[in-house]
């Protein structure tokens, strides 16, 4: 197995000096975003806090965290730290309800962001000499055009065919003699079940396959690498955090390793958001200690995980972070979508024939993921005829769309056939193996 | 001479039309035609019963969404061409049809069915001119 450390100063290095390079670029940050963004010049002077507070690492918990509300409140590019001559990118990932949560990047946080990119495409085992399938979608999503950067600074040369249209995507595959293949895990496993049926093995030149966008079990990733005869890692990003690259896998596959000299990890109880111990489970916690455009203290991520500071057989010394277990509120990943159930509850109340009572019902048929929204149909003026009825699930399903970026399917049923909650409600039934 | 029909919201799902029609016979309520169609999801159950008022009434309380819908009862002669000739006079005045389905009512060798038109009022108009009769919903009881 190739292993190439691009970055052998940073992701070697000793513990001490990870954490005193963290240190003095987190006193930096933090000065940073108290002087320039409003948000946090509130936050810090509601509690007196002053950016010289920041004398240790540990230190970080006396910051307030940022939420995916915060993005949301400040959109679109309230929380940017320049001006927008500055910033020369955005991305965006879909919020809680319906507007997306809105990144900036500046030439810097790019070219941060592409190093990033490279030491973890180099961990996974792709080289220069490498042919790369890119089938994460392009656009505001951040995937496609952050692993694009990354296998180009690498060197390796880059397919960008973003997602969907299995047939062109197999025959590229083909054609090019594609070695490396960069998407969803669901995907992977399409690609290969009809990899298998068409009898094409053979006739692939696939080594690698990098991760992203959803969660996998271990059993789904063995799936993949017996069918295709390959080796697969995962990586992890959020958008909020810059996308793809925070951390990824090596060959070892053993946690992913952050990028540590650019996010500062903290893994906390999701519900006294007190901090765990090392290689406990809770919340993870990041805060971004490089960027310009949108710099983020304490992003909590929802996703729990643990961490892992113990050196790695592949000679990095890099925190590991664990595999997603679940998150601490209710997002969901619909084939690599983040889907909040408020954002359909909006479309839900917005409209006047059905009861304000709603149930997702997530399925995986085909490792596909499925969504379905029940909800309970009241209008009776509407029974005249079936064109009318069709009219109405016509219209939930393109405002669900247009909220949810992704088709969901409608189905309406008789009023009080729903479960009623009192308070908070359980209105997600996720009959999925893995809760992405 | 428009009769009331009930139309009736219904899931599909395996029972459920069993319930429905469990509680119209618990509050003695007589089916005198009817038609389902099958679609993927769900279905609307057109009828005729002998009091579409009470009977709407009951399925509302037990939750279903039913609504009531004029429609005609047509009779027509019971042999080849019946329905044909019926049909010819509404389309002939450019009168379309929403949907039709027959009855299990009989009487003195002709059929009834039940026709859903756009127009009503004129349809009724001009099946009369012609000598065709229409049930009212005395007939029914």
């Amino acid at each position: 197995m190739e292993n190439i450390i691009w970055n052998k100063e940073i992701e070697c290095a000793d513990r001490a000096t990870i954490k005193a390079l963290q240190l003095e670029r987190l006193k930096k940050i933090v000065k940073y975003c108290y002087e320039r963004v409003p948000f946090y010049t509130k936050k810090f002077d509601e509690t007196g806090l002053k950016p010289e507070d920041i004398k240790t690492l540990e230190d970080v918990r006396k910051l307030p965290f940022t939420t995916a509300d915060d993005l949301r409140n400040n959109y679109p590019f309230g929380l940017f730290a320049t001006d927008n001559k500055d910033i020369v990118r955005v991305h965006g990932s879909s919020g809680t309800t319906g507007k997306p949560k809105i990144v900036g990047y500046t030439k810097n946080d790019l070219n941060n962001w592409t190093e990033c990119l490279t030491r973890m495409i180099c961990a996974a085992g792709v080289t220069p000499e490498d042919v790369v399938q890119i089938s994460f979608g392009y656009g505001l999503f951040t995937g496609g055009f952050g692993l694009h950067y990354g296998m180009e600074n690498l060197g390796a040369m880059v397919i960008p065919l973003s997602s969907g249209n299995t047939e062109r995507q197999l025959m590229i595959m083909q054609d090019f003699g594609t070695t490396v293949l960069i998407a969803t895990p669901s995907y992977a496993l399409y690609l290969g079940d009809e990899i298998e049926k068409r009898g094409l093995k053979d006739k692939l030149k696939l080594r690698l396959a990098l991760f992203g966008g959803e969660g996998h079990t271990e059993e789904m990733r063995a799936k993949i690498e017996k069918q295709l005869g390959i080796i697969a890692t995962e990586n992890y990003g959020l958008s909020e955090l810059g996308g793809p690259g925070m951390s990824g896998e090596c060959y070892i596959k053993n946690g992913m390793h952050i990028a540590e000299d650019h996010f500062l990890p903290e893994i906390i109880d999701p519900e006294t958001l007190e901090p765990v111990p090392m290689g406990e489970k809770g919340e993870l916690v990041v805060t971004a200690l490089t960027k310009e455009g949108f710099p983020m203290l304490r992003y909590r991520t929802r996703d729990i995980t643990w961490l892992d500071d113990s050196p790695c057989p592949c000679g990095r010394t890099s925190m590991r972070m664990g595999k997603i277990q679940g998150r601490s509120d209710d997002m969901l990943v619909i084939r690599g979508v983040n889907v909040y159930p408020s954002q359909i509850e909006s479309v839900v109340m917005a409209i006047d024939e059905i009861e304000p009572f709603y149930e997702i019902v997530v399925t995986n048929e085909g490792y596909m993921d499925r969504i379905e929204v029940r909800m309970e149909f009241s209008d009776a003026d509407l029974l005249d005829d079936y064109e009318k009825l069709d009219a109405l699930k016509s219209r939930i399903r393109h405002d669900l769309k247009a909220t949810l970026n992704i088709d969901a399917k409608v189905s309406l049923v008789s009023p009080g056939t729903l479960p009623r909650f009192e308070g908070k409600g359980k209105r997600v039934v996720d009959k999925r193996e893995v809760k992405k | 001479m428009l009769v009331k029909q009930m139309s009736v919201f219904v899931e599909n799902t395996t029972g459920r039309l069993c319930e429905l029609t469990k509680v119209l016979a618990q509050n003695d309520i007589d089916i005198k035609a009817m038609c389902i169609a099958d679609t993927v999801d769900f279905g609307i159950l057109r009828c005729i019963v002998d009091d579409p008022e009470k009977a709407t009434a009951v399925l509302k309380s037990k939750g279903f969404t039913a609504s009531i819908t004029e429609v005609m009862a047509v009779e027509l002669n019971d042999k080849p061409g019946g329905l044909a000739s019926v049909l010819e006079i509404l389309s002939s005045e450019g009168i379309s049809v929403d949907y039709i389905y027959s009855t299990i009512r009989s009487r003195n060798g002709y059929a009834l069915i039940v026709i859903k038109v756009a127009d009503p009022e004129k349809a009724i108009q001009l099946l009369q001119d012609n000598g065709i009769s229409l049930f009212s919903k005395e007939d029914f009881l």
